[in-house]
């Protein structure tokens, strides 16, 4: 529906607008992808029907699977919590989908995300959405300015609310679907199920943080850090997943009180202005989707990138995106590490 | 301006044909089967366009079969032969050619699939003809039918139906051909084909959609599909679709008178369009036979470029064209066709179809050359503004 809207709105002002969809992967036929089985796609259709648009499907199946589902896969093995929609929003929308539609003409990208660019001394600047609690800037935070200076987000000023009025008004059969938040690819299925026919689940030992053996645990692909139900574990106070060791299979648990950390490391950073922001006013950093922007403060150290905050957190992640606020501004993130 | 290069998809209405038809959708609405006047007056209608047709095929009324358009002729040829002599004779064999239209391809599976039937391949060249000796060395007593196509609609090539039907006659065995390409652009009379089913579509040669023919031959032993009432022999039940027939009737009479001057005038086109995308395109190749081809059929495959990616970005440069490997619902395999004379699948995938018709012009042709030259070398480069 987001999408829909972005683009009668763009069809509103005046622009020449053409739509693209790309068909992704999904687990098989009886499982289509969330977002582009093929009722998705006459849906699309339509709305494109309704605007007077050109609408055309590209197949990114293979490119999806191998970028973004593999990668996914890849991040359980190694005892990860990966973020697969980051790498689809840098590989897939603004890396293939992005090519293809320059190659068909295209001057700019205009999705249905909640999010607000600015241009300000010649560069492009990533704000959180009007409607912060639609705000989508987390999942951009992995964009540059080569692929920000071709991109409109004409919903950032936008309620969802008004969003989907305008989508009512238009008739647009996109209008009432329903949102999800679970992974596309997944198709409806838990992805721990869909975890257990790809990745090879090794049983292993479940320890407290002194070393003891509590018990056994089916995989380590099944947990997560901060995870506290599903241990299987009863004592006297309750039980989170505090580490993961991937060389011995290990699960580590204990107690809430040692699940915060005031500091971890991060990789693979990329900024929007393309470098390190030097005058850091106040940075905050958000650890997961839908975590609160906490303070923060970053230290390079020799090989590595330090995050340290003030007060601890407790659903730090390795493989989970740590991205960078500046106010309002999304200044870029980085992969948490250990 | 948008031009139309899509022709074998289907072809735009002639007004004249349009204008034939109009009274049967306003005041001369009656049901063929009714006794009444209203009945009569359109029973005489459509008996009026059942000998147009007859008279341009060459045969008898009673061997004209009114269907809903090209894939139920052939589904009603196929199934309706195959069954009826599996039923008579026990024959439970079809030939078909690996390249036929999925009307044939997909009934022909079905058949074999759910009705016991064994479905055999003929072999082909690499421009997807059937040698009439191959044929002669296939066909077993337990044959049921034989189904090979006329001019095929992606690649254009042209088999030899006369020869073929020559054998399937020797040895007595229905044979039928897909004929829904072939009205403007090929010679269509079915004594000089010797076939004993021959579909046709209405939409490919400037009728309305939604109605076709088949040419049954006196003697043909054929069950119905589509059961019910007593229309078209007990072959074909259903109230006739007067306007649609009627138009059918007009259009197929127009094409036959005028088909030497629309094949030539094609055949212009399509050379131009030939030579054009051979010279200007590096790795680009014509697909199927570069002699025994439709008229109107300049179909390629284009290395290194998506045939999907192609379309969209001639479509968005107003050029009309198709491809055997694009799909709308994004899902494209490479052309069954190209793969079936052992392309490689890669290649396959690059596949574009131009074909021209009564529409149009030098002007279009040169316009499209220059354009599509153009897109490909964008395609190929994939000009990108992500570092």
């Amino acid at each position: 529906m987001d999408s829909s809207v972005a683009a009668a709105l763009l069809v509103e002002s005046g622009e020449h607008v053409f739509g693209l969809m790309l068909r992704l992967w999904s687990a098989g036929p009886e499982r289509p992808n969330r977002c582009c089985s093929p009722r998705d796609v006459s849906n699309a259709r339509k709305v494109a029907g309704r605007l007077g648009i050109p609408f055309y499907v590209i197949n990114a199946k293979d490119e999806f699977k191998h970028r973004v589902v593999d990668g996914f896969i890849g991040g359980y093995e190694a005892g990860l919590t990966p973020n697969p929609c980051m790498s689809c929003n840098r590989d897939m929308r603004w890396g293939l989908l992005l090519e293809r539609a320059a190659a068909l003409g295209a001057t700019h990208l205009a999705t249905g995300h909640y999010a607000r660019l600015r241009k300000t001394n010649g560069h492009y600047r990533l704000f959180r959405a009007h409607d912060r609690r639609k705000d989508q800037s987390y999942v951009l935070s992995v964009l540059r300015q080569t692929q920000l200076a071709h991109t409109l987000f004409p919903l950032g000023e936008l309620e969802k609310e008004s969003v989907r009025e305008i989508a009512h008004e238009q008739g647009f059969v996109t209008a009432d679907r329903p949102e999800s938040q679970d992974l596309c690819f997944l198709g409806g299925e838990d992805y721990r199920s869909f975890l257990a026919d790809h990745v090879v689940a090794a049983p292993g030992a479940i320890e407290d943080n002194q070393g003891n053996l509590l018990a056994n645990h089916s995989g380590l692909s099944n947990f997560t850090i901060g995870q506290r139900k599903g241990i299987g574990i009863s004592g006297p106070e309750p039980l989170y997943v505090i580490d993961k060791d991937v060389e011995q299979n290990t699960l580590i648990v204990g107690p809430k009180a040692a699940l915060g950390r005031t500091q971890f490391t991060v990789r693979e950073l990329s900024w929007v202005h393309g470098e390190f922001p030097t005058e850091s006013a106040e940075l905050s950093v958000q650890v997961r989707y839908r975590a609160p922007a906490v303070p923060a403060r970053l230290e390079h150290r020799e090989h590595k990138t330090i995050v340290a905050t003030d007060e601890p957190l407790n659903n730090i992640a390795p493989g989970q995106a740590a991205v960078f606020y500046s106010g309002e501004e999304c200044l870029g993130g980085g992969i948490i590490s250990r | 301006m948008p031009a139309y290069l899509d022709y074998a998809a289907t072809t735009p209405l002639n007004d004249k044909v349009l204008d034939k038809m109009l009274p049967y959708l306003r005041e001369d609405f009656g049901n063929p089967s009714s006794v009444h006047r209203w009945g009569q007056r359109a029973e005489w209608a459509v008996e009026q366009a059942r000998e147009r047709i007859a008279s341009g095929l060459g045969c008898l009324p009673e061997e004209v079969i009114f269907t809903s358009g090209g894939s139920e002729s052939d589904n009603l040829a196929l199934r309706g032969a195959a069954l009826s002599a599996q039923s008579e004779r026990g024959a439970t064999h079809v030939l078909i050619s690996p390249v036929e239209h999925d009307a044939i391809r997909i009934t022909a599976y079905e058949l074999a699939t759910r009705h016991g039937f064994e479905l055999e391949l003929l072999p082909v060249d690499s421009w997807g003809r059937v040698d009439p000796d191959d044929l002669r060395s296939k066909i077993r007593s337990n044959t049921a039918v034989i189904s090979i196509i006329y001019g095929n609609n992606e690649i254009g090539t042209v088999n030899p139906i006369p020869e073929l039907a020559d054998v399937a006659r020797e040895r007595e065995i229905p044979f039928h051909s897909d004929a829904l390409q072939a009205t403007c652009q090929l010679q269509t009379r079915v004594k000089h084909l010797g076939i004993d089913l021959l579909s046709i579509g209405a939409h490919k040669f400037y009728g309305p959609k939604g109605v076709g023919a088949l040419y049954v031959r006196a003697g043909t032993p054929l069950q119905a599909v589509q059961t019910g009432g007593s229309q078209e022999q007990g072959l074909r039940a259903g109230t006739h679709n007067v306007p649609l027939i009627v138009g059918m009737a007009h259009a197929h009479e127009i094409a036959i008178a005028q088909h030497d001057s629309d094949a030539d005038q094609f055949r212009l086109l399509r050379d131009k369009i030939i030579g054009g995308v051979e010279s200007r395109i590096p790795g680009a190749q014509l697909t199927g036979h570069p002699e025994q081809r439709l008229s109107n059929n300049a179909s390629f495959v284009v290395e290194g470029i998506d045939g999907n990616s192609l379309l969209a970005a001639l479509d968005l440069e107003g050029f009309a064209c198709s491809s055997g490997s694009a799909c709308k619902t994004g899902d494209p395999e490479p052309s069954e066709v190209l793969l079936a004379l052992g392309m490689d699948p890669e290649l396959a995938l690059g596949s574009l179809r131009v074909t021209v018709g009564r529409q149009t012009s030098e002007n279009e042709v040169s316009e499209f050359l220059n354009v599509v030259h153009e897109t490909v070398a964008r395609l190929r480069s994939q000009v990108t503004v992500v570092q």
